[in-house]
This record gives C-alpha cells, structure tokens and sequence, in this order.
C-alpha cells in the first residue's frame, strides 16, 4: 500500500517465491509436529468410530457437543477469507494484495475441517451420504430437502467449490510464473496446473473482470452458508435456539472470529517467511479498524439476544438464559464478553496499538477464545434445558477424544496451510506487482508522498 | 506463420515499440503484449478484443437454478412422505437449494467462462520467454511471412529491445 517499499519484480518473484523454493529446518519442525497431533486427531476418531459415541461426552439431552460447537466455530473461521478478499476487490482497496490468497486458503481449509465434523458427529460417517445426498440409496426414500441437514451440505459444498474456483483463478498466473522459475518436475507440474498461461493483455484483462465477478457472487454464497448453519438451531423449536435474529448474528460473528484469525494468520506468514517488507504494519492497523466495527456490531445482536430473551415473557426461553447468566456459566458469559468486545475493541482504537503486530495477534487469539465459548454457550446450556416441561435435564462434560479432536482441528487446518505454503506462493505475486506499477509519489511542498493511482 | 518477440525492459519502451509497429504497418490485432502483471488497459495501445465473459454466469445460473429445482421437486414428488402435516412441496425450503444450485451453477461457469475466453488451456509452443515474469515486457508480433518477420525484427531491434526471437520461418 502507501508504505509498501520499492522493490524490482526479480526481488519480488524471489521472497515470494521463498516459501515454495526454500525448506528452512521450521519447516520440518513444524510439519511433524502438526502431523503428530493430526495423527493423534486420527486415532480418537477410529476409536469413536469403533466403540461408537460411547466414548464422546454426549448423552441425553446434550447430543450436540465439540463437534458442532466446533463445526460453527470453523465455517465462522472460514467466512473471514472470502469476505476480506471479495469486499476488498470490489471496492479496490490497495492493502488486500498481500492478505487475500491466505484469507482465501484458510477459507478452504477451515470448511473442509468444519464439514470434517459434521461428519464425525453422526458417529457412523458412512452414513452421513444417505442423509445428505440427494440420491434414493434405500427403499427409494430421498433426504428430506426440507431438512437442515440437507441445506447444510448444499450451502457448504457451493461455498467450498466457489473458494476453490476463487483460489485457483487468483494463483493461475503465478502459477505461470512457478513454471518460469523452476526447473525438473516442479516446472512439469506447474506447467500443467497453469494450463499455458502467457498474460497477454486479454488474458489479465479476463483475470480481473473474474476476480469482480467471482467475488459478487461468493458474496451472498458466504452470507447464506452462515445464515444456514444458524438454521440448523432457528429452525428447532429448542428455547434459545429459535429466535429471529440468530442469521445476522451468527454472521457477524463468524466475521469477527475469522478476519480475527486472518490477523494470527498473516503474523505467521510474516514471521515464517520473512515477508516484513509485504505484509507490513499498516496492514495490522487496516484490519484492526474493520475489527473495531465488526466486534461492536457482533456486541449489539448479542446484546439483543440477551435483551429479547429476558424480557419476552416467554418462560421457556427465559429460563434458558437464566441459566445461561448464572454460574457456572455465568464466568464463561464474562470471559467471553470481556474476550470478545472488553480487552480487544479499547486496544484496536489506539493506532499505535493497531501497529504492534504480537499485541494484534493476541487479541485475535482471545478473540477467537470468546467466539468459541460463545458457541459453547448458545448450544450446551441450551440443550441442558431442552426439555422445560419433562424435566429430563441432563450435563456435559467433554471427553478426552472429543477434546482430542478439538485440537486435531486447529492442527489440521495449520498442517494444511503449511503444505499449501509449501506449494504455492502465500502473497498474489502478480497483485503486488501490479500494486507496483500503479504506485507513484507526489510532491507537496517539502513532502514526498506515496499515492495509489487508480482508473 | 513466423512470429517475432522482442523482450523490453520498460514498459515506456515496450509502449515506444508498439507504436513502431503500428507505423511500420502492423495492426493492433497482429501482436500481443506479455507482462508478468496487468497494466491499464490499452496500455501499449494493443487490442485485446471483445469478449462474453459475462455471459458464462448468467448461463450457470440458469441450469444451477434448474437443478436445483429438479433436485427438490423431483425428490420429494418421487416419494411423497408428508412430514409434520408440511406440504410435499415448500417453497421456503426450495428455495435454499434452488439458492445455492443457482450460485454453484453461476460460479463454476464463470471459471469455465474466463478458461474458454482466455484461450486456455493453451497448448501451442508459441514465442515466450520465462523473463517475462522477471518484469520484462514482451512484444509478440505475427507475421505472414519471412519478409514481414524480417521488418517486425527490426522494428523491435530499432525500438530498444534486449533480445529478439524468431520462430516459425518458411
């Protein structure tokens, strides 16, 4: 953007390039320590799958525990990349070019985890094909489409192809450009997956009327799917789960948790590749702004949540929040809120604070602590009352699988990441040359000042 | 045919030498500029032509939303099981899939659209030179013949560029 050093295409193509050429000893280090906990990850889920959800912490009436707090908690990650990326072509703000491709990635990884439990939840995976795909496996019984488990499947298989498709039209010409800097089998390989790229002037000119026209279409994709998995609870007759606002409230929060994420993210790409020079403070600062926005309107719908529940008069409901606001979730409500709008929005107002990168990245961690003790707190204490008037009120605590999973997950998603790293440039080389050539300085008086120009 | 690529090391050059072209009776049509990332728009006063881009989404959608129409009628009217006294079929509920089959559709066709209208995959051995990604431009002018190859090269000689190729002389 306005700071961004002026650097030659050869330097760029060569720190760019870095992650993919290079294999510095953390590399290694860190691939076998996630694929040990993915591992670990592997074996609790053979041991369900064995022994059945036995082994989990679920029983009567709390049949949704880690794996669907974790499921949201992920599409919520996954929302940050395409939003960050589409809304930023669209409006053509200059600091998304070292931020997108990641955001985009994590879009992906963190929607195949999600799906991933999904899948486990239902304790018998296999079977989770009947349910969900529109085919007449038995007695010629179709799913229900009138079921959310039919909805899901479909707004999550649209988003995860559209954010693959997104991914790949972005990394065509530096995959071009793989090709040209590489040589042997890797050359071979890019080669293919550039399918002849050359970037003649109607091929970027087509580049950048699919990156408008992708990202007005994923956009509405991106605020259905959340809106969909709120309606895998607003569409239940469960008292706490069937409120009106749950859609625009779970997005904002999937938005907070995610461009959150994307912060912990970029300081790691920054830190790992030694990408100081293109992911720079001021891209800290940017995204600390739109934080400050999203975190207070997260704190609004929350607050009408809250709101709504007390004073409606609805005894049922009433007494779900209740419970909610009393201990011992009572501290989890507090950790929370203080975690999610308290500790970080007084610190993102402070630009200086916005600029320092390890103070940023541990606000995006406590955030994503609060949004998913939010989630927490929306489905356990919930189900725990599920039944007002039966009064089969039953616990939850997680078992050692269910929370082995839950870090498999985090493990999983940055295992992927990684390899990604590995394969591709992390940072569009293409768009930050671009940025290059549309920067120019101007004269005012005694100052030189950086200026983007535009069409 | 042959062709004739001249590498620049400047865009300005680069821009110099397409106006050199032009004067020495080559139409915007007749070369293509390649850049390892995009400049403006007639930026080398090349002629990218038209294209149907826009078209592709609108197609995509159109079957996405059939699809998903035939996904949700057609399940349902094959096996009419009424489920909590709700109608076979629910508008509300079809609408989501139609939604997302309308969105899929519209996504994967814009891909196809900007693969097909790009001309890839492109599996011809045409003139190209890996210093293109370095920041070079690249002029790549086609000729009719030997005669016209000669001229184009010495055109783009004449204009500064660093190096020039041939490729496909009779």
């Amino acid at each position: 953007m306005h700071e961004r050093p002026r650097l030659t295409p050869i330097q760029i193509n060569r720190d760019l390039l870095r992650s993919v050429v290079e294999t510095p000893l953390i590399f290694y280090v860190l691939l076998l320590l996630l694929m040990g906990l993915v591992g670990l990850g592997v074996i609790a889920a053979t041991l369900m799958v064995t022994y059945g959800l036995g082994v989990t912490g679920l029983n009567h009436p709390v049949f949704w525990g880690f794996f669907i707090i974790n499921f949201v908690f992920w599409v919520g990650i996954s929302h940050a990349g395409t939003m960050i990326s589409a809304i930023l072509r669209l409006s053509a703000a200059e600091w998304r070019r070292p931020v997108v491709r990641a955001a985009e990635v994590m879009t992906v990884f963190s929607l195949l985890t999600a799906a991933l439990f999904v899948v486990l939840h239902t304790g018998r995976p296999w079977r989770t094909l009947y349910w969900a795909f529109p085919y007449d496996f038995v007695r010629g019984i179709w799913p229900d489409v009138r079921s959310p488990l039919v909805w899901d499947p479909s707004a999550i298989f649209t988003y995860l192809t559209g954010s693959i498709l997104f991914v790949y039209a972005a990394l065509i010409p530096d995959l071009a450009l793989a090709r040209d800097q590489t040589t042997g089998w890797r050359r071979a390989v890019y080669g293919v997956l550039c399918l002849g790229w050359r970037g003649n002037a109607r091929q970027w000119k087509l580049l950048n009327a699919t990156g408008l026209l992708l990202s007005a279409l994923i956009l509405p994709v991106f605020v259905s799917v959340h809106s969909i998995v709120s309606w895998d609870f607003g569409m239940s007759l469960v008292p706490g789960w069937h409120v009106h606002i749950f859609a625009p409230y779970f997005v904002v929060g999937a938005v907070l948790s995610g461009v959150a994420a994307v912060i912990a993210l970029m300081a790691v790409m920054r830190s790992l590749f030694r990408l100081h020079d293109y992911i720079r403070p001021e891209h800290f600062d940017m995204i600390g702004r739109l934080l400050i926005v999203v975190a207070l309107a997260w704190a609004y719908f929350y607050f009408i949540d809250v709101v709504f529940a007390l004073l409606s008069k609805e005894e049922a409901e009433y007494e779900v929040m209740k419970l909610r606001l009393s201990p011992p979730y009572l501290y989890l409500f507090l950790l929370m809120i203080t975690c999610n709008v308290f500790l970080p929005v007084p610190i993102w107002m402070f630009r200086r604070f916005r600029r320092n990168i390890g103070l940023m990245v541990w606000t995006a961690i406590v955030v994503n602590i609060g949004m998913w003790l939010e989630r927490f707190l929306i489905i356990i204490p919930t189900l725990q009352r599920r039944h007002p008037d039966a009064f089969a009120w039953g616990d939850y605590s997680a078992s050692i699988v269910e929370i082995t999973l839950v870090i498999f997950s985090f493990a999983n998603v940055a295992l992927l990441l990684l390899v990604f790293s590995k394969i591709f440039p992390v940072i569009p080389i293409w768009e930050e040359k671009e940025g290059h050539i549309w920067k120019r300085e101007f004269r005012i008086g005694k100052l030189r000042l950086p200026a983007i120009v535009r069409e | 045919m042959p062709s004739v690529l001249g590498l620049f090391q400047s865009a300005d050059t680069a821009a110099a030498a397409a106006d050199r072209l032009q004067s020495a009776g080559f139409g915007p049509a007749d070369y293509e500029v390649l850049t390892g990332a995009p400049y403006p728009e007639g930026a080398f006063g090349e002629d990218s032509g038209d294209h149907r881009l826009f078209i592709f989404p609108l197609g995509g959608a159109i079957i996405g939303f059939a699809v998903g129409l035939m996904v949700t009628a057609g399940t349902q009217l094959s096996y009419p099981l009424v489920t909590a006294g709700k109608p076979i079929l629910g508008i509300p509920p079809m609408f989501i899939i139609m939604y997302e089959g309308t969105m899929l559709g519209a996504l994967i066709f814009t891909i196809m659209g900007v693969i097909f209208e790009s001309r890839l995959p492109n599996l011809t051995n045409d003139l190209y030179d890996a210093r293109i990604t370095e920041g070079y431009v690249g002029l790549v002018v086609q000729c009719d013949d030997n005669a016209q190859a000669d001229t184009a090269q010495s055109t783009l000689t004449e204009a500064g560029a660093e190096e020039v190729k041939q490729q496909g002389r009779s």
